[in-house]
């Protein structure tokens, strides 16, 4: 058995079920978010899709691949925001190459 | 779902699910038996505190026959060139006969592709003659384009002041190919032009021209506000194609879309997605309270999905010959799982989302 079951993605709202208002908060705040604002809620999807992928969310990938397809966002678009998220990753562990860098010319004579 | 791609009927092709019953079989049974999904006449019981009942007859819509230029993945009349399924122009009178006797304010043609009925013409004059207010013809577009006794169609809808309502599952050429067949995009857009060119969607031309927005998959349609403004704003751009409004479908569990849904094991994830996003004001606004469907062959039914599913309407009056204004007074109306297709988000019915 597999910890992920994609079933599960529909019991998400449960978990108020242990802490009502708490859960309730979050939902009331999660949703608020995704309300169009300064930003479409169609960019917000794209936002959202690139992080869930650099946070490896099966629940979150899941969520808003359909949500990019029910807006009718492409493939395209979608491969692209996941770049997004990739290149930022990826960028984030290779910035810290001036540490390491840092370290060496400190230590090493 | 390219590769579930179907290239001709369910009829055609001897499918087991070309059969009504084993269609219905399988939408009462699933997560309705085997998982704890409530049933869509329990929702609306509790919705309603009453079943379903038809209201008043504002739209009659029209089957004129099965037979259509294309074989789209999702169609839930299973149509396509081999159906040869056509009204006569004998049931196309009882039609006529039933508009005049009633207050039915639109008339709404659909098939197949309802141009290829050879009466289609005479009919639509008729009607016309007959006063109703709007006179809707469901059109594929590529129909326009397909053969040279059909490229007038634009001047002729024109004429008529004829609505066109026309299937566009998206802007860019691959899903609507992947979906619709090879080259049904090219063609939409030449139709699309020839329409615009005689006076459709543009703006004070009276001649209203509205897109049909289906999900080219297992999932469900967006915003409809949403995804009218991307349509105007990608096809204006690439194209200079103008139109009125936007229609967003949602894909209903039946026929050649049922099939591709079970085929690609999206079936109860499917059904599990239409029960989670019921809606109730969507409920209170369903298509079957103020359409009547007449099929092919002048049998009377709730909907152009239970015409399709073959489950009649409940009254002994089952022909439109036999068409009686009170017919639509608190009717009951047939149900089953499929319904909840109607009921999902914002609602979906032949006029778009209803809530
Ligand atoms: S499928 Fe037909 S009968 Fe069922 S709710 Fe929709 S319009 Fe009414």
């Amino acid at each position: 058995m597999s910890y992920y079951d994609p079933k599960d993605l529909r019991k998400f709202g449960q978990i108020t079920q242990w802490s009502e208002s708490l859960g309730e908060k979050f939902f009331e705040y999660y949703n608020s978010v995704f309300k169009e604002g300064a930003l479409t809620a169609r960019e917000k999807s794209l936002i959202a899709l690139a992080v869930a992928h650099t946070e490896m969310c099966p629940y979150c990938i899941d969520a808003y691949t359909k949500d990019g397809l029910e807006r009718g966002i492409t493939k395209n678009e979608m491969m692209e925001a996941v770049h997004v998220g990739a290149a930022i990753k990826s960028g984030a562990s290779l910035v810290h190459g001036v540490m390491m860098m840092n370290k060496v010319n400190k230590l090493d004579s | 779902m390219s590769q579930f791609k179907s290239l001709q009927s369910l009829r055609k092709r001897q499918s087991p699910l070309a059969q009504t019953e084993r269609q219905l079989k399988l939408l009462e049974g699933g997560i309705f038996t085997e998982e704890d999904a409530p049933r869509f006449e329990e929702r609306i019981l509790a919705t309603l505190k009453a079943p379903l009942r038809s209201k008043q007859l504002d739209i009659l819509q029209v089957n004129l026959g099965y037979m259509c230029n294309q074989v789209c993945t999702h169609c839930h009349v299973d149509a396509g060139p081999d159906r040869k399924e056509i009204m006569t122009i004998n049931t196309m009178e009882h039609c006529l006969k039933a508009i005049k006797s009633s207050k039915v304010k639109t008339l709404d043609l659909t098939g197949g592709a309802p141009e290829m009925n050879p009466n289609f013409r005479w009919f639509v004059t008729q009607a016309k003659a007959c006063g109703v207010d709007e006179i809707i013809v469901r059109s594929n577009l590529t129909i326009i384009v397909a053969n040279k006794k059909y490229h007038d169609l634009p001047d002729f809808f024109a004429k008529h002041g004829v609505h066109v309502v026309s299937s566009m599952p998206h802007w860019t050429e691959e899903k609507t190919d992947r979906q619709r067949g090879s080259g049904v995009f090219n063609d939409s857009i030449k139709a699309l032009k020839m329409l615009n060119d005689v006076g459709y969607g543009q703006a004070q031309s009276g001649l209203k021209l509205d897109l049909v927005y289906n999900p080219s998959g297992a999932f469900l349609p967006g915003d409809q506000n949403a995804l009218s403004a991307e349509f105007k704003q990608r096809l204006d751009r690439s194209f200079g194609i103008q139109f009125n409004d936007l229609f967003a479908l949602t894909n209903l569990p039946i026929s050649r879309f049922l099939d591709y849904l079970i085929a690609s094991e999206n079936y109860d994830d499917y059904m599990w997605a239409l029960v989670d996003a019921y809606n109730p004001a969507a409920a209170q606004a369903v298509m079957c309270t103020n359409t009547l469907s007449v099929s092919w062959d002048g049998h009377l039914y709730d909907c152009d999905f239970n015409q399709m599913l073959q489950m009649p309407i409940q009254d002994e009056r089952q022909h439109i010959s036999e068409f009686d204004n009170d017919l639509m007074n608190g009717r009951l109306i047939s149900v089953s799982q499929h319904c909840y297709g109607c009921t999902a988000g914002a609602g979906s019915s032949c006029q778009g989302a209803v809530a």
